[in-house]
């Protein structure tokens, strides 16, 4: 598929067109803030930033979700009846998502969406009828190090299209079928755009100079690794709240609560925390992960060493440096990993 | 005495406890891996102490990590504590979660800790700070691009600029001379911005400035005042509180920690300093530490021997509605 060439000053129609059947959404300003809302028009888009500061999985995964609900009355004929929840009701395009947030939801896609039988619809359903439109990045953070977890700057997995800013216009390159309807509309771009684009990637890639090592880890045995000695100083500052695992764009434990009051019910799932004490309290108290230690080993083990195993060799981290920035204490991640892989 | 020159003096005092055995750990800061981060550090030997720090980007509370931390045979531990950080360090006696002899406290009168939301704020929000240094009252913030100098008091912690105690209260070895009290700020004027409102106005400010919150209980954890073992909201047999997102879970979490709270807050910060999303957590608290101070006269852990008005009860007291 070849690459289009979007003018900035097309942009009205282009999102005019994607409006037409689509809520669009993109990262805005608000209060000092990067975040997520919707895009109105095009001269709200915003083009100089780094990344929102939470990540966009809630559009897929909210962290808080109706799953199904029901009547709260055994007397009715509809009483006491799972009822489920309405799907999607309208497609939506992310506009401007960064890769590393792409190809965090292909991670997911790996856990949600396994065989037949683990299969979740909620996920499914938000996914099949979300455009990915991404922004490569040119001038990634001192906190990025996406290119070292499989990932990078201008990476096209699990993207749509891939959009390169390349000042007064925007290098446009399809990467599936539904990107390519997306982009159908636009003139094809000149070899320049593209060879300036390849530039612009491998500016952006070599200027991510810390990063993370995995050779060591994946061809460590699990145990060696779960035994390190380096996890009883790790844990020491830790605070054991959710801040990195809701940050996180590849996070993804939730925690399922029924829900009355009065004559309503529902079932609704909320993002859980392996930070948490809670996370893994038997019901009989015994908690298998009883100390700090034993969480903040938890979460690490499981992006760099399980999820790997069991997805052939896929890291449940794109690099994209949130919890770098947020921990309260400043547990950074690359040190961890580096240690493990020491 | 200058940020640098007193963390010269924290590693000192620090090699010299641990090299004479006379703690078995020293609680400080060590330089964060991301500019104006520095981070809780937990120093074993002399030659660890070399990493202890401090900048004006020390936010977080060290007494927290008194009753955190699995100090079971740890023995005595010293801790770097400035003026709020010691009066929890005495909450915490008081409260009988640690005893005196167990901690040694490293005392440092406090430079008045700056909000790095502000920071990024006075560069402008797409800028990306790589690097921030102190240069007496001012701040030197570098990105790519660009080189500003922010002076100190613009910047400030809300909780800082109306601090009434930046000298430690129970010391063990003072670093450096004590200095003023305060910051200049008033506590009364700025303290409680919602006490002005009707009922309805207040609520929507209430409900506004937790909007954002995703329940990641980092401003809990963060509390030194928050150790109970198991926390309400993780009550589970029977559940008190809803997980969800819904504006009264988050809300009851937010109003019953407050509670919580009540004539132990020393106003120290760390919540909001915690807070990934920059929420003004301390709108409550602070109001509730208003009130304590004006109904009961009192102001949680400024000494070992006042007892905390929550935790008595005098058949004589003068307020009607405790009868």
């Amino acid at each position: 598929m070849a690459d289009k060439i979007l003018a900035k000053d097309k942009l009205a129609e282009f999102i005019a067109a994607l409006q037409k059947d689509k809520d669009v959404f993109a990262p805005k300003l608000d209060n000092d803030r990067l975040v997520w809302a919707p895009l109105e028009k095009a001269d709200d888009i915003v083009w100089e930033f780094s990344n929102t500061e939470m990540s966009p999985k809630d559009f897929f995964f909210p962290q808080t979700e109706c799953m199904m609900h029901f009547k709260n009355d055994p007397k009715a004929e509809d009483g006491m009846i799972m009822q489920a929840e309405p799907e999607l009701a309208k497609e939506r395009a992310l506009l401007n998502i960064r890769p590393c947030d792409a190809k965090a939801f292909g991670v997911l896609d790996m856990i949600f969406c396994q065989d037949e039988m683990t299969n979740d619809v909620y996920w499914r359903d938000k996914r099949e009828k979300t455009l990915l439109i991404g922004l490569a990045c040119n001038d990634p953070c001192p906190t990025c190090f996406c290119t070292t977890v499989g990932c990078g700057p201008h990476n096209e997995a699990g993207l749509d299209v891939l959009l390169v800013d390349l000042g007064d216009k925007l290098l446009a390159r399809p990467i599936s079928d539904k990107g390519a309807k997306a982009l159908s509309a636009l003139p094809e771009a000149a070899a320049d755009d593209a060879a300036k684009a390849a530039e612009l990637k491998k500016a952006a890639e070599d200027s991510i100079t810390q990063g993370v090592g995995t050779d060591k880890i994946s061809g460590a045995e699990v145990l060696d690794l779960f035994n390190l000695p380096m996890w009883d100083r790790v844990h020491e500052s830790c605070l054991n709240c959710g801040t990195c695992t809701f940050c996180c764009p590849t996070c993804h434990c939730f925690d399922i609560q029924d829900e009355v009051q009065g004559e309503a019910g529902r079932r609704v799932r909320n993002w859980d925390y392996c930070m948490s004490w809670l996370f893994t309290v038997h019901g009989t108290g015994h908690n298998p992960r009883h100390g700090k230690k034993e969480r903040v080993r938890q979460r690490f083990m499981h992006k760099f060493k399980y999820i790997p195993l069991k997805r052939g060799g896929e890291i449940g981290c794109v690099g994209c440096g949130r919890c770098v920035q947020l921990c309260p204490v400043n547990i950074d991640v690359r040190e961890v990993v580096n240690s493990m892989n020491a | 005495m200058e940020n640098q020159e007193v963390a010269q003096k924290i590693q000192e005092v620090a090699k010299k406890l641990l090299s004479e055995g006379k703690v078995s750990c020293v609680i400080g800061f060590e330089k964060g891996t991301v500019p104006m981060r520095e981070r809780p550090f937990f120093a074993y030997t002399p030659e660890e102490a070399e990493r202890l720090t401090w900048t004006s980007f020390c936010c977080n509370n060290l007494a927290n990590f008194l009753v955190r931390r699995d100090l079971g045979e740890a023995g005595k531990v010293a801790v770097v504590a400035q003026g709020c950080v010691s009066r929890n360090i005495v909450g915490l006696i008081k409260e009988n979660q640690i005893s005196r002899e167990q901690v040694f406290v490293i005392g440092v009168p406090s430079p008045g800790m700056l909000d790095r939301r502000k920071v990024q704020a006075e560069v402008g929000a797409e800028k990306v700070i790589t690097e921030v240094s102190e240069d007496g009252e001012d701040l030197i913030v570098k990105g790519k691009g660009f080189e500003e100098r922010v002076p100190r008091k613009k910047v400030m912690r809300d909780n800082c600029y109306t601090c009434v105690q930046r000298n430690p209260v129970i010391v063990d070895e003072l670093i450096g001379a004590e200095t003023e009290p305060t910051h200049g700020g008033n506590i009364d004027k700025v303290s409680a911005p919602w006490e002005k409102l009707q009922a309805d106005d207040r609520w929507a400010e209430f409900a506004e400035n937790y909007q954002t919150c995703i329940r990641c209980y980092a401003c809990r954890d963060a509390c030194p005042l928050c150790y109970c073992h198991v926390c309400f909201v993780d009550e589970a047999q029977p559940q008190w509180c809803g997980k969800t997102q819904d504006e009264s879970d988050v809300l009851t979490y937010h109003v019953l920690r407050a509670f919580h709270c009540a004539g132990r807050c020393t106003d120290c910060g760390a919540c909001e300093s915690a807070c990934p999303m920059g929420i003004k957590v301390r709108r409550l608290t602070s109001k509730i530490e208003k009130d304590i101070r004006e109904m009961y006269g009192y102001q949680a852990g400024m000494d070992l021997e006042s007892k905390p008005p929550m935790s008595v009860y005098r058949p004589d007291d003068p307020q009607e509605f405790i009868k």
